[in-house]
């Protein structure tokens, strides 16, 4: 970039460090509270919080209510609400164990460990998730029911659709192809996760290189040069530390030695191999970004959100909002499926209880995650952020050795406050 | 004599047995700005619904440069033509002023992504001709005033080669140099051969900006006439009493 940072316009009033990195002040502020959740939760277990294997953890865990999170932001943002993502994961769930151990191998006599199988499971799943979505959003869309009332009826309806459909039994085990999307059981390995590593980085930099130039071929003002390598330093940064760490998980020795004998070799002396990351959580990583993409770039995103901020306008500029409504909920429904496939390929089997309270912790995270329930504000990035700080409190609470019930108390209260705390900061800059 | 650019015959819409527009007839030619006027609840705004695709009517037929037109939606109003500012002037608040611009036609890259980067470049554009003031491209527009809302709403109807404009009280909120900033740019628009209609409540400033005045009351049309050719008491009297000034009706 041979580009001389533009002149600084003493003319202009003076701001702020973060408006002249025109970063989200709001984002910032909640991943500075993560930050700081993690580092005193590490500080109360000595330091056994920030280990790589916790933090390892702490990111698979995260993933299902994540996934879902990211669709729940749409969901919000539109002015409607989905109580019913937990029953629809159990579902989902249902149909994908039952499709991998009955229908495919009994009834299609393509026995068990087919190499199509998990594919064909997952594209099940997530139909099947998109299709009741969108029977959710055409209830809302078109019948004009409320959201709220609708999906408080598939609550109950689809967690006991799954309940039916399994007898209430715990369908397992399964592909195991399928379980390595569950988190443990399916990791890139050190040499994977640094290429992705590298690939991002070169992403970032890459963006900002065109967003830069394209703000020049259309004369708007520029971000000092300063500023632009502060933001790459520190995106960068951020994400060869969080792969680093993902890497410096070791994997165990006798597991190891199993994987090993699995292909019919011996173990090399002393050899060492760390996780990487999960292939889970690359999956989030995906939809992180696919959402976003949707979110910022697309028609059907600037959609949602023009909906969300006034329906009557969206109707008068020729949207069709009743559509639009069935788009976001049969989206909502596909990342349903998505979770259920990471959630019970995690737990290696169908439960009878998988996605329990999921609704919860999903418009926890992305009401956490600064999405208003008033609609049209929201981000797809804030919504992860929200699970990770959700996801950190329960696990670092139960580190700590914080009883049940406790722990429920204050991550209800911790949601409280977190509204509390974002509706005085949109009061005070006027933001929405 | 020339096609109308707008013939809206018959007109009817009822809302729960209440007739709105009652079989209405208006038309509107090209350069032209014809006023809108009546009480609150005498169906102006409703019957221009119509037109705008806003409502879809109960019968009648619109004409477009002479042709039947089927308008059910915003969209196909917006085939034809026929751009609307709203009263309320329709922004959705939590978007930039290039998004509110566009919504609905957003400018895309050859991926099918939307180019906030060219519709804000556009933005500018057009915002230096009709507010060379505004200058707050990223905020979104509830951080914004009153005028320089109006001036998005403005930049929408005009960006988009109205040849149909309906301004639904266009200066209600306004401060004095704004309003003069509305009449100045209908005055441009006038002069581009675009047809307006213009719903007021303020006789004076329909005397100065009008062409001709379509006065309704209870859902029906009191009648037409040629602005220079009244005074604003009788068009007060059309307004209030429902009367038509003798010998004055065009």
């Amino acid at each position: 970039m041979s580009d001389a940072p533009s002149a600084p316009d003493s003319s202009q009033p003076r701001r702020s460090f973060f408006q002249i990195l025109e970063l989200d002040t709001r984002l910032l502020g909640m991943i500075g509270a993560f930050v700081l959740l993690c580092l005193v939760f590490n500080f109360l277990t000595d330091g056994r919080f920030l280990t790589p294997r916790n933090i390892f953890n702490l990111t698979i865990q995260t993933v299902s209510v994540a996934i879902m999170a990211t669709g729940m932001v749409f969901v919000i943002v539109t002015r409607n609400i989905d109580l019913s993502v937990g029953a629809l994961l159990a579902t989902c769930s249902a149909i994908m164990a039952m499709t991998q151990t009955e229908i495919i191998p009994v009834f299609f006599q393509l026995g068990l460990e087919h190499p199509a199988t998990p594919w064909i499971t997952i594209v099940v799943g997530m139909l099947a998730g998109a299709l009741i979505g969108a029977f959710n959003g055409w209830l809302i869309g078109y019948l004009t029911v409320p959201a709220f009332i609708v999906t408080l009826g598939g609550f109950l309806v689809w967690r006991n659709v799954a309940w039916y459909m399994t007898d209430g039994q715990t369908i397992g085990p399964l592909d195991s192809t399928f379980l390595k999307l569950g988190g443990i059981n399916g990791t890139m390995g050190t040499t994977w996760s640094w290429i992705l590593g590298g690939l991002a980085v070169v992403a970032i930099i890459l963006m900002q290189i065109s967003s830069r130039r394209n703000k020049i071929r259309h004369n708007f003002p520029l971000k000092p040069m300063w500023a632009e390598v502060v933001i790459g330093v520190a995106g960068t940064g951020a994400i060869l530390s969080f792969i680093g760490v993902l890497n410096a998980y070791q994997i165990p020795y006798r597991r190891l030695e199993r994987m090993f004998a699995a292909r019919g070799e011996v173990m090399p002396e002393g050899f060492t191999a760390g996780y990487g990351v999960p292939i889970s959580v690359f999956v989030l990583i995906a939809v992180t970004i696919g959402m976003t993409v949707i979110a910022k770039k697309t028609r059907f995103g600037r959609y949602i959100f023009a909906t969300g901020g006034n329906p009557q306008a969206a109707e008068l500029s020729g949207i069709n909002t009743r559509m639009l409504t069935v788009k976001v909920f049969a989206l909502m429904g596909l990342l349903c499926g998505l979770s259920a496939v990471v959630a019970s390929a995690r737990l290696t089997n169908h439960s009878n209880d998988i996605g329990t309270l999921d609704e919860l912790r999903v418009i926890a995270a992305a009401v956490i995650g600064g999405t208003a329930l008033a609609g049209g504000l929201g981000t797809i990035f804030g919504a992860i952020v929200g699970a990770l700080i959700m996801q950190s409190l329960q696990s670092g609470m139960a580190m700590v050795g914080v009883d049940a019930p406790l722990q429920n108390i204050v991550v209800g209260a911790v949601l409280v406050v977190a509204v509390l705390l974002d509706i005085q900061y949109r009061k005070r800059s006027g933001d929405g | 004599m020339t096609t109308p650019l707008v013939e809206m015959r018959d007109m009817h819409i009822s809302f729960g047995g209440i007739k709105a527009v009652d079989h209405v007839n208006v038309d509107l030619y090209p350069g032209e700005v014809v006023g809108v006027l009546g009480h609150n609840g005498a169906g102006k705004s409703c019957l221009m619904k119509m037109l705008s695709g806003a409502y879809k009517s109960d019968g009648g037929e619109i004409y477009v440069n002479g042709e039947l037109a089927t308008i059910h939606n915003p969209r196909d109003a917006r085939t034809y033509n026929i751009e609307t500012i709203y009263q309320t002037l329709a922004l959705a608040d939590n978007l930039d002023a290039a998004s509110n611009l566009f919504l609905g036609r957003e400018l895309t890259t050859k991926f099918g992504l939307v180019d906030d980067a060219l519709m804000e470049g556009e933005t500018r554009k057009i915002m230096k001709r009709l507010n060379p003031n505004f200058e707050r491209f990223s905020s979104p527009v509830s951080a914004l005033s009153g005028g320089q809302r109006q001036s998005v709403a403005i930049a929408r109807a005009v960006y988009f080669d109205a040849k149909i404009l309906i301004m639904d009280e266009p200066t209600a909120a306004l401060g004095v140099q704004e309003t003069q900033m509305v009449a100045d740019l209908i005055d441009e628009l006038k002069k581009q051969g675009i047809g307006i209609f213009l719903i007021d409540h303020d006789i004076h400033q329909v005397k100065m900006l009008c062409d001709r005045a379509s006065v309704m009351k209870n859902g029906k049309l009191v009648g037409t006439v040629d602005v220079d050719k009244v005074t604003e008491d009788d068009l007060l009297a059309m307004i209030i009493l429902g009367e038509n000034p003798k010998n004055k009706s065009s």
